[in-house]
């Protein structure tokens, strides 16, 4: 169908129960979670590395008001991942829900259960434990081959290298090492095209361990429902992996489990792993009784799970004139304590930036090392790896511009990938069959007005203003291992019911499947139903990670409205008594012209009851083979005071092809939110540790993400291709959104002060002393 | 026992015995003000906020027992107030995961009963404190200026 003849797709309609989140109404899990239930709190290490000596819980176990305290020798012994990733999760098997080892400071070392927080405080303060303390490895530039072993346990195990679905893949992970993943992919001979480039940069990008920061925390509410079994309510990006987790953590069959999402205060990968939910599911599985979790700020900050601090050594090889042909990207990424979602994020940092160069690469080389530290484990964020990679490679390409004294929007039209290219250097090798990435750069360059805004311009007072460029590509969900799925059921008055199992995080993923639902069955939005997920009445769906939502889900959701709108003209050329190819469904109504014959799906839904001819209502699931890239170009103006060193955001101009935006207002936000989040990564969100590995940044007050006043005027357009296997033509837009803005910014921060900052955050401190040194 | 307090709550007084140490936010919570979120314990991020004697404060940061005898109004006792532009923030899709809303929602009232007719700057200003993740803020701009602008007809 053409993007014109649309009707509620490619349109901005408000988002479903927007308003009602805007009066405030309940939604979130401890909005809906009831009154009931026993406060979980956790003693946490002070120590990055520690086995408990012995541990004494009597005393505080007489605080009245405490129901119980549990400890490591409580708690089953069989190691798991909290990875909320399909099953066998690319992790090491080295966590238990409280080990004697503890690996950073903030592991959890007790679970008290108690009738209120402050009971369950004051009981913290009572338990007695002596520690072992040992040693810790705190930079992960020297963790590989330390001789501190982060997990020197027997049971540590890698059960993803051994699985027959892994298709032989291995993460390369060695425990005695501290490596928690290696690998090495390449295309090419990388060194022998050096060596006949005009020239070769080298350079190395580093990125700190920054926060999602969704505004809910971790939320987590447990009981033990009528049936007997496990109910858990949480604020999930993964409702079946957190069951089958949760499962093989407490070590109970996943059928006695059951966990639902209510809406969810923003995710952006940190609750795609299962950081909240273990403990409040124990204490209700060991007391009966309704238990919940709220972490505190602090408490997300501190033993959540953040970006992987990553390091980017790349070497790009080019011609004179601007011709890049070999790229040698070498990154090493924190895991901190724990395996987690690691390899998969090492594996983006690569394969989502180097294919952006296509057009003239010869060769490519990518090699990866992750490794264990004694710092809080890292995780899932928008971008995903990707994010480390775009800095780095498209940085290196702004500094191969500056020296060749080429234009920057020039090397990259030279060299970018387009439409039709066989992209070598994506993950499994990807054609970019729907590509408008040479006309997001056209647009970008003249809604910016980049010619006017790139050259240097004194402001006076020792204020200037430049501007800087970045491209990106990310992808549209895992191939061959997510599964997206929708149950649509056809209602007594005419409308449609969807469930899912995707979570909307804010996003608009409730909202979008509904547009596509009411597009194929020719109603209006206000005809679709969208209930909160799950596990026992969604259908499977991986989850809402990976920019799958709009792709994945979105083709499941559209297959089964073309399986339910069949079986309606089935059940109507029953019940008319003509031939199924003279029916046809139209706007809620099946129509037989040869007999003049026409049923409303209301009628058909009760003649279905009556005479149960068929069902309507049909289960569809989507697994796509590929993963089409969205890509975007972004463009940054900043007027930068040499004596503070302040950056102020002054235009930001992103164009985006996301195959057809199926809600251009709710894409054009997730745009602009995920600029406003790299704007902070790049200028101010720092995170530093102390010498025993403590996090400074610990709460809002020292951990700046931007307010209002910081992120300038953002403006955001679409370059629209269509991607011949998406929903109408579409592709995602959740992740890409994060990445140009580290790099466009650290370009326009050097144009104004002769300084490349190859690491991040560039603050106003950082600005001001390297000028100084410069001069 | 502890502290017996009234508090003039969405327009109702309401008695109840306390901690001494319990906050506004926590009293608000435990009388079902389900609007009033908690984002930050560090009075940062502005999702707390109520409106006290007609005033924004952030509740996280204010004793119950300072609420006696006065007046707070939360986005639950605020409703027809926020329906006048609410459904212009919307229409950018600018309430993204809506955790973060109530808070501002408040704040935007506090700001239009000061200053009918603010700029965007002063907008930006007023607002400063109520902190979003999602958004990026912008789309929240657009929808108060777009209710502004409608309101000049």
């Amino acid at each position: 169908m053409k993007t014109e003849e649309l009707k509620v797709v490619n349109k901005s309609v408000k988002k479903i129960q927007g308003e009602s989140l805007l009066l405030g109404k309940p939604a979130f899990t401890d909005d809906v979670a009831p009154s009931d239930a026993l406060t979980v709190k956790l003693l946490k290490s002070p120590y990055a590395n520690a086995i408990i000596k012995t541990i004494n819980t009597s005393i505080a176990k007489k605080v009245p008001g405490v129901v119980d305290i549990y400890t490591w020798e409580d708690v089953p012994k069989n190691r798991f991942t909290t990875n909320g990733l399909t099953y066998p999760e690319p992790s090491a098997y080295d966590r238990l829900i409280l080990d004697r080892h503890l690996r950073f400071i903030g592991d959890p070392v007790a679970i008290i259960v108690a009738e209120t927080e402050k009971i369950a405080l004051k009981a913290m303060k009572l338990i007695k434990v002596t520690y072992d303390v040992l040693e810790p490895v705190i930079d992960f530039r020297k963790a590989k081959d330390n001789k501190v072993i982060v997990h020197p346990e027997e049971d540590w195990s890698v059960p993803f290298d051994t699985h027959t679905s892994s298709k032989g893949a291995t993460l390369g992970a060695d425990q005695k090492r501290n490596l928690v993943a290696s690998g090495v992919h390449s295309d090419g001979d990388v060194d022998s095209v050096f060596k006949t480039c005009d020239v070769v940069l080298e350079r190395t990008y580093s990125m700190k361990a920054v926060s999602q920061t969704p505004m809910e925390n971790y939320t987590t509410y447990t009981k033990i429902d009528k049936m007997g079994n496990l109910k858990v309510l949480s604020s999930t990006q993964v409702i079946f992996h957190c069951r089958r987790i949760l499962a093989k953590a407490l070590g109970i069959p996943v059928s006695k489990l059951h966990v639902e999402r209510p809406r969810i205060g923003g995710g952006f990968g940190a609750k795609g792993s299962v950081v909240s939910e273990i403990y409040p599911a124990f204490a209700t599985l060991k007391t009966g009784c309704p238990c919940k979790m709220v972490y505190t700020r602090k408490e997300s900050m501190t033993i959540g799970s953040p970006r992987h601090a990553t390091d980017v050594t790349v070497r790009i090889g080019a011609m004179n004139d601007g011709t890049i042909r070999a790229i040698d990207l070498y990154t090493l990424l924190n895991a901190g304590a724990y395996s987690e979602q690691t390899f998969t994020v090492a594996l983006l940092v690569g394969h989502k930036s180097i294919p952006l160069y296509t057009a003239n690469l010869e060769a490519y080389r990518f090699a990866f090392e992750a490794v264990y530290t004694n710092l809080e484990s890292s995780g899932a964020y928008r971008g995903y790896g990707a994010t480390q990679g775009t800095f780095a490679v498209e940085t290196i390409v702004n500094e191969l511009a500056d020296k060749l004294g080429i234009d920057p929007v020039e090397i990259r039209n030279k060299n970018m990938v387009r439409e039709g290219m066989l992209m070598k250097s994506y993950d499994d090798v990807e054609m970019a069959n729907a590509c408008a990435l040479d006309r997001c750069m056209e647009h970008c360059k003249k809604m910016f007005n980049w010619d006017e805004k790139y050259p240097v311009r004194d402001m006076g007072s020792g204020r200037v203003r430049t501007a800087g460029v970045a491209m990106s590509v990310q992808g549209s969900g895992i191939p061959g291992r997510d599964i997206g799925g929708a149950t649509l059921k056809a209602l007594e008055d005419g409308t449609f019911s969807l469930t899912i199992g995707v979570a909307d995080l804010g996003t608009g993923s409730d909202t979008i499947l509904a547009q596509m639902v009411a597009e194929c069955m020719e109603c209006d939005i206000d005809r679709i139903q969208v209930y909160d997920p799950g596990t026992d009445f969604s259908p499977y769906d991986s989850g809402s990670y990976a920019s799958a939502g709009t792709y994945v889900t979105g083709q499941a959701t559209v297959t089964a409205c073309e399986k339910l709108k069949k079986i309606l003209r089935f059940t109507g050329a029953e019940a008319f008594d003509c031939n199924l190819a003279d029916v046809t469904y139209a706007k809620g109504y099946v129509e037989c012209k040869k007999n003049n014959l026409r049923m409303s799906v209301s009628d058909l839904v009760y003649k279905s009851q009556n005479d149960f001819l068929h069902p309507l209502q049909v289960t569809e699931q989507y697994t796509a083979h590929i993963s089409p890239p969205p890509y975007m170009v972004g463009m940054v103006e900043i007027e930068l005071d040499k004596a503070t060193g302040h950056v102020e955001i002054l235009d930001y101009c992103a164009v985006v092809d996301c195959g057809t935006p199926i809600n251009p207002a709710l894409c054009r936000i997730q745009t602009e939110g995920g600029l406003a989040q790299a704007i902070g990564h790049t200028l101010t969100e720092n995170v530093t540790y102390t010498e025993a590995g403590q996090i400074m940044e610990s709460s809002l007050m020292q951990y700046k993400i931007p307010t209002r006043l910081d992120v300038g005027k953002m403006r955001v357009e679409f370059e629209s291709s269509y991607e011949p296997t998406g929903p109408f033509g579409a592709k995602s837009i959740g992740e890409i959104t994060i990445n140009t803005p580290a790099p466009a910014i650290v370009q326009a921060i050097h144009r104004a002060t002769g300084v490349w900052h190859r690491d991040l955050p560039v603050t106003p401190e950082k600005i001001v002393m390297s000028t100084k040194e410069k001069n | 026992m502890g502290l017996q307090i009234t508090v003039n709550l969405n327009g109702k007084p309401v008695t109840d015995f306390i901690d001494p140490d319990t906050t506004l936010y926590q009293f608000l919570r435990e009388h079902y003000c389900y609007s009033v979120k908690c984002g930050c314990d560090t009075s940062n991020c502005g999702l707390c906020t109520v409106l006290f004697d007609g005033r924004p404060i952030l509740s996280c940061s204010c004793l119950a027992a300072r609420a006696d005898g006065h007046e707070v109004y939360t986005l639950e006792g605020l409703q027809e107030e926020a329906k006048e532009f609410i459904g212009f923030i919307a229409e950018q899709g600018a309430e993204q995961c809506g955790f973060c809303n109530p808070g501002y929602v408040v704040n935007i009232i506090a700001l239009l009963r000061e200053n009918p007719d603010p700029t965007d700057e002063e907008i930006k200003e007023y607002l400063a404190g109520n902190l979003c993740r999602c958004s990026g803020y912008e789309g929240q701009l657009r929808g108060i200026r777009n209710f502004l602008n409608s309101r000049k007809g």
